[in-house]
């Protein structure tokens, strides 16, 4: 983990809700995983007070620049939105852990909903780099908020569309979704982002089938270096039930672990 | 002169009653862990206080546990805790591989159990002195501490010193009508120094779901935005002690912490401002220097209370 102030290359609006952050990450000595975040100060002021966490979108090695897909949902992100290209960014990280794409996996799921593509995209990526056919399920409110579409397509992956405004998003409608794709395809390894409903339905499916599976969790947090103890998640570990900081321990986890509230 | 040699010619130095620090900035409790390592140097640090520790383990408080607020953040963690023994075999082992002086936080369900594990600690080689969190408002029901009562905050002190020959520090609460008497009565129970002050007691709702933005209903407010009633009660506690006191509240940066010491402390503690900076006691050191150099002080020790009053 590094803090540095990188330059914005680009930070515009690419949909209703959605913005798409590039920054010049040459300066950046760590490798970045897909899964990864980085915890960014949103402005200089005391109002937002904290750093935002923001999953990894893009990593693009060559140029050396990380992309960030984000939500405007409250004061941070809409600070974020008003930053402009050329100023600097107060970045940290890259933090946690990432997915695990295992070297034998062929074939994997990702089923994601909202802002939760953004950080199913940069494993698509990876996948892509080890000739992983990837399936994916997005789910959004509207098409419009579907925008990373076009991005894991561009990674080669398979994509099935469902909204909540077209009524395909329902759990139901997801879990033949699935049933279909698991019948279909020998799924190696599946992943989840964005939703809670989502995560409950693929912790059955790869229980009932024995598929690994991981999901990228997300929690308010204070320090992102697993000091403060406040993003904390419990994990089922046998007869055990442990505490785990998402921001150290995670914020990726083996998805039959984690007990999804 | 180059700057270097005249960097190196500044005193830092600072001595809190008996535990010598060679600069006066160190972590606040809950702000600070393993997880750091990679970010700062912990032997440039005027000391190292790992978050507090308590007898058994605990689980902390139901999430969320922190949010924002202006200039600030209220927390309420509950001290998510491994317990003494993880502490002793793990925590403290280690912080072997630095020279910074520890001080352990300790926390506690009774005052026999602040004695108990005051005991423990102090007898480690690893621990060079012992705060006594008597202030934590995360704990019980409404905030309620050992620190808010002059008669409890004398009794603790006094049982602890019958055990310890290391320095004890008494971290004060902010939530009480008079400071200065807490103060006292940890002087008077034998503390060596105090911590001035643990976090405000506070709450924030969010009007659209109408609930509580932290799981615990209350927590404790930090951050800039509590300096200023920092600064006040460090100064209320100078007038009536006689013993060291470490600041701790709202320090961002390096003009704060010398707020804090114009006040009457002696160290400053950072605790939010990693959250925001994860250089930030650095950064801070690197600006009281730059301070002393411009009004040309070479001791840090000349502006502990020094805030200029006409009385």
């Amino acid at each position: 983990m590094e803090s540095l102030k990188m330059k914005i290359l680009s930070n515009v609006q690419v949909s209703e809700r959605y913005w798409h952050l590039s920054v010049d990450a040459s300066q950046l000595q760590t490798k970045v995983s897909p899964g990864q975040f980085f915890y960014i100060r949103c402005g200089e002021a005391y109002y937002p007070f904290l750093r935002r966490p923001f999953s990894i979108y893009r990593i693009n090695k060559q140029e050396k620049v990380l992309e960030f897909l984000y939500l405007t949902k409250g004061l941070g992100t809409k600070r974020l939105t008003e930053m402009k290209a050329g100023e600097k960014i107060d970045i940290f990280g890259p933090l946690g852990h990432g997915f695990t794409l295992k070297d034998d996996a062929s074939n994997i799921l990702l089923l994601a909903r909202g802002v939760g593509i953004a950080t199913l995209a940069a494993l698509a990526q990876e996948a892509l780099e080890k000739n992983v056919k990837t399936t994916a399920i997005l789910s959004a409110r509207t098409y419009n908020d579907l925008l990373a579409t076009e991005t894991l397509q561009s990674f080669g992956a398979i994509i099935h569309k469902v909204t909540d405004e077209d009524g395909t998003s329902d759990v139901h409608n997801v879990s033949q979704l699935v049933d279909t794709i698991m019948d279909r395809d020998h799924i190696h390894a599946a992943y989840t982002c964005g939703s809670k409903r989502l995560a409950r339905l693929l912790q059955e499916k790869t229980r009932e089938r024995q598929i690994p599976a991981e999901i990228a969790l997300e929690e308010n947090m204070g320090c992102a270096m697993g000091v403060c103890f406040a993003c904390v998640c419990d994990i089922q570990e046998e007869d055990e039930i442990r505490s785990v900081r998402i921001c150290l321990d995670g914020p990726v986890f083996p998805l039959e672990k984690v007990i999804i509230p | 002169m180059t700057n270097q040699t005249v960097q190196e010619s500044l005193n830092l130095k600072v001595d809190l009653n008996g535990l010598q620090l060679s600069n006066p900035i160190m972590p606040a409790s809950g702000a600070f862990g393993e997880g750091m390592e990679g970010v700062i140097d912990f032997n440039a640090l005027g000391a190292i206080v790992p978050k507090s520790i308590t007898k058994h383990p605990r689980p902390g408080n139901a999430t969320p546990r922190v949010c924002e607020v202006p200039a600030g953040m209220i927390n309420s963690i509950g001290i998510q805790s491994k317990g003494i023994e993880y502490y002793l075999k793990h925590t403290l082992p280690f912080y072997e591989k630095y020279d910074t002086p520890l001080i352990a936080s300790i926390s506690a369900d009774s005052i026999d159990e602040f004695a108990e594990m005051s005991e423990v600690l102090a007898a480690h080689r690893r621990v060079d002195a012992l705060e006594l969190n008597i202030s934590c408002p995360n704990l019980k029901g409404d905030g309620q501490a050992f620190g808010m009562d002059a008669d409890i905050t004398y009794e603790l002190t006094k049982k602890v010193r019958q055990v310890s020959d290391k320095p004890i520090i008494c971290k004060l609460t902010p939530n009480v009508t008079r400071i200065q008497d807490i103060a006292l009565a940890a002087e008077e129970g034998g503390a060596n120094a105090l911590t001035a002050v643990n976090t405000l007691l506070a709450m924030s709702i969010d009007v659209h779901t109408r609930k509580p933005k932290i799981g615990n209903v209350m927590g404790g407010l930090s951050g800039p935005a509590v300096r200023p009633i920092v600064v006040r009660m460090i100064y209320q506690c100078y007038k009536v002690t006689n013993i060291p006191i470490i600041g701790c509240g709202g320090v961002m940066n390096g003009e704060d912490a010398l707020e804090l010491m114009l006040a009457g402390a002696t160290a400053v503690q950072v605790g939010t401002a990693s959250f925001i900076n994860p250089t930030a006691m650095l950064d801070i050191l690197d600006e009281i220097k730059a301070y002393m150099k411009e009004h040309k002080i070479d001791d840090i020790n000349d502006i502990i209370g020094q805030v200029d009053i006409n009385e």
